[in-house]
């Protein structure tokens, strides 16, 4: 029975190889020029701080938060509304439309946005596209999905009764959801929001196509360090501190949800 | 009341993009006009004669079609073991399965890429085909994992008993018993696998690159609305199977309850 996991092993070996081989070129020295790296050397990991990309780190921190907190506020109704609606169709309505952006892929979604944001549909009073605000649009279409899916898991699993039973002590719809539901759908709200801001410190075609080259988050380092300047270990420094900031926050997500990630 | 015109609201927020990809789709200029200005299936035609999108086409199905054929089978045994074998730290194994879906596209990207070139397979296939395997593979488990968990093994026990070899009831019994975890599995690793781009864009050239890659490729460089027609023929085949997964599958019980 056991042996039945070795392939599976085998496909995890690759894995690790990949991340092992990542880990290893973030300490090699570059050298200009050349995709032989040089000795061993710690000055990649200095690059994450130097000045021309400091700002894409603080950019991505700062819009990975604001990304975090708006998705919420927009994903809590449609999550309640998937939780509590009491017609079957409804439901699946619901479903369906939160789930149909989670399956259609990055570039489809991220060129739709291209084009609302660029002002070929609606003329935007400020400019929208290749600028901080149009990426945050994008960022928080993107994660909503994710949140609504997790949100309403939540509030799924309220039992209504408390709710009634503060409404019939005599608390008013307002106060029911601030005192009742909120409280009793933090565990959700928190690992959505672990999960959303994790996934945004690493976001890649959002950034790369709405902000056109003017906004930088910690994934477009990557790639124009790696792709565009075969600065590969240079780019690999910039994906360790893409996996380090991840991986701390999911396991902060599965602490506080119990185990329980994605 | 507010609260329903809220996730109304919220709703259109969601929709307007694929709205507009698709209405733009028929723009009959190629500069942008909203709403369009006529009708035209011309984009549509030039996504199907553009040389680059039809090699693409070919390369998204070799690879999605290469590493689904190879995740299903390797998932299914490794649901199976996680379940039934008696593993010490069980739970340790199941976290190192589901770990690829944690780590960042481009981290991994450029991890396959340095490990494929030290390996000389840049220019190969094989190397998409690898990824996109260490992917979905996790979807694989996580599907058929549940599924796995809701056998009930008495039925196994019978046909066992009644002299089924254990051939027989792997395959007559365990696999039909599976199957909706098998479809789901299949589902996801397809949708996953055909919209994957980050870790592609790092392994693939122009020669082996596969749709998702190619169409960022032509955003990036035209901005005639050839790729709404393309992004708009996506959309209708996610709605499709996202219609056959609610009809078969009951999507409700698939994310609300595990």
């Amino acid at each position: 029975m056991k042996l039945l996991l070795l392939p599976a092993l085998a496909v995890l070996a690759v894995f690790a190889a990949a991340l092992t081989a990542l880990f290893r070129w973030s300490l090699l020295e570059f050298v200009p020029g050349s995709l032989a790296p040089g000795a061993y050397t710690l000055a990649n990991f200095k690059g994450v701080v130097a000045p021309q990309y400091l700002h894409a780190v603080w950019d991505t921190v700062i819009l990975a938060a604001l990304t975090t907190v708006l998705t919420l506020a927009a994903s809590y109704p449609v999550a309640y509304a998937l939780a509590r609606t009491p017609s079957r169709r409804v439901r699946s309505a619901l479903l369906v439309l939160t789930l149909a952006p989670f399956f259609t892929g990055a570039i489809v979604r991220t060129y739709a946005w291209v084009l609302v944001l660029g002002n070929t549909v609606i003329t935007w009073p400020v400019p929208m596209l290749f600028t901080e605000r149009g990426v945050l649009v994008g960022l928080i279409h993107f994660s909503m999905p994710t949140m609504i899916l997790i949100l309403a898991a939540a509030l799924s699993h309220i039992d209504p009764a408390y709710e009634r039973a503060a409404a019939s002590l005599g608390a008013r719809p307002v106060r029911v959801f601030w005192r009742v539901t909120l409280p009793l759908s933090m565990p959700g709200i928190v690992s959505g929001g672990l999960i959303v801001f994790a996934w945004t410190l690493s976001a890649f075609p959002t950034p790369e196509l709405l902000g056109g080259g003017k906004v930088k988050m910690i994934a477009n380092v990557v790639k124009d360090l790696g792709l565009d300047s075969f600065n590969w270990p240079g780019a690999a420094a910039f994906a360790m501190l893409a996996l380090a900031l991840t991986l701390a926050l999911l396991a902060g997500a599965g602490r506080l949800a119990g185990g329980r990630v994605t | 009341m507010i609260l329903r015109l809220a996730v109304l609201a919220l709703l259109a927020f969601m929709t307007l993009p694929t709205v507009v990809v698709i209405a733009v789709s028929f723009n009959p200029t190629a500069i942008l006009s909203f709403p369009p200005a006529g009708f035209s299936w011309r984009w549509y035609v030039n996504v199907l004669t553009y040389p680059q999108f039809q090699r693409a086409a070919w390369n998204s199905l070799v690879v999605t079609g290469g590493a689904v054929a190879l995740a299903l089978p390797i998932g299914t045994l490794a649901a199976l073991a996680l379940e039934r074998a008696r593993l010490p730290g069980r739970s340790l194994w199941a976290a190192a399965l589901l770990s690829p879906l944690v780590v960042p596209g481009v981290a991994a990207g450029l991890g396959f890429l340095i490990l494929a070139a030290a390996l000389g397979l840049l220019r190969s296939r094989l190397v998409l085909i690898a990824a996109h395997v260490t992917l979905v593979l996790p979807f694989v488990v996580r599907s058929v994992w549940v599924s796995v968990r809701n056998l009930d093994p008495a039925l196994e026990r019978a046909a066992a008993s009644l002299g089924a070899s254990p051939r027989r009831v792997f395959f007559r019994v365990t696999l039909p018993l599976l199957r909706p975890g098998l479809f789901a599995a299949l589902l996801f690793a397809v949708v996953v696998s055909v919209n994957e781009f980050v870790v592609s864009l790092f392994i693939s050239n122009r020669v082996t690159e596969i749709l998702p890659v190619a169409m960022f490729t032509y955003v990036v460089n035209y901005t005639d609305p050839t790729i709404a027609a393309l992004s708009s023929l996506f959309i209708a085949a996610t709605f499709l199977v996202i219609w056959l997964a609610d009809h078969f599958l009951d999507l409700g019980r698939v994310f609300l309850q595990h």
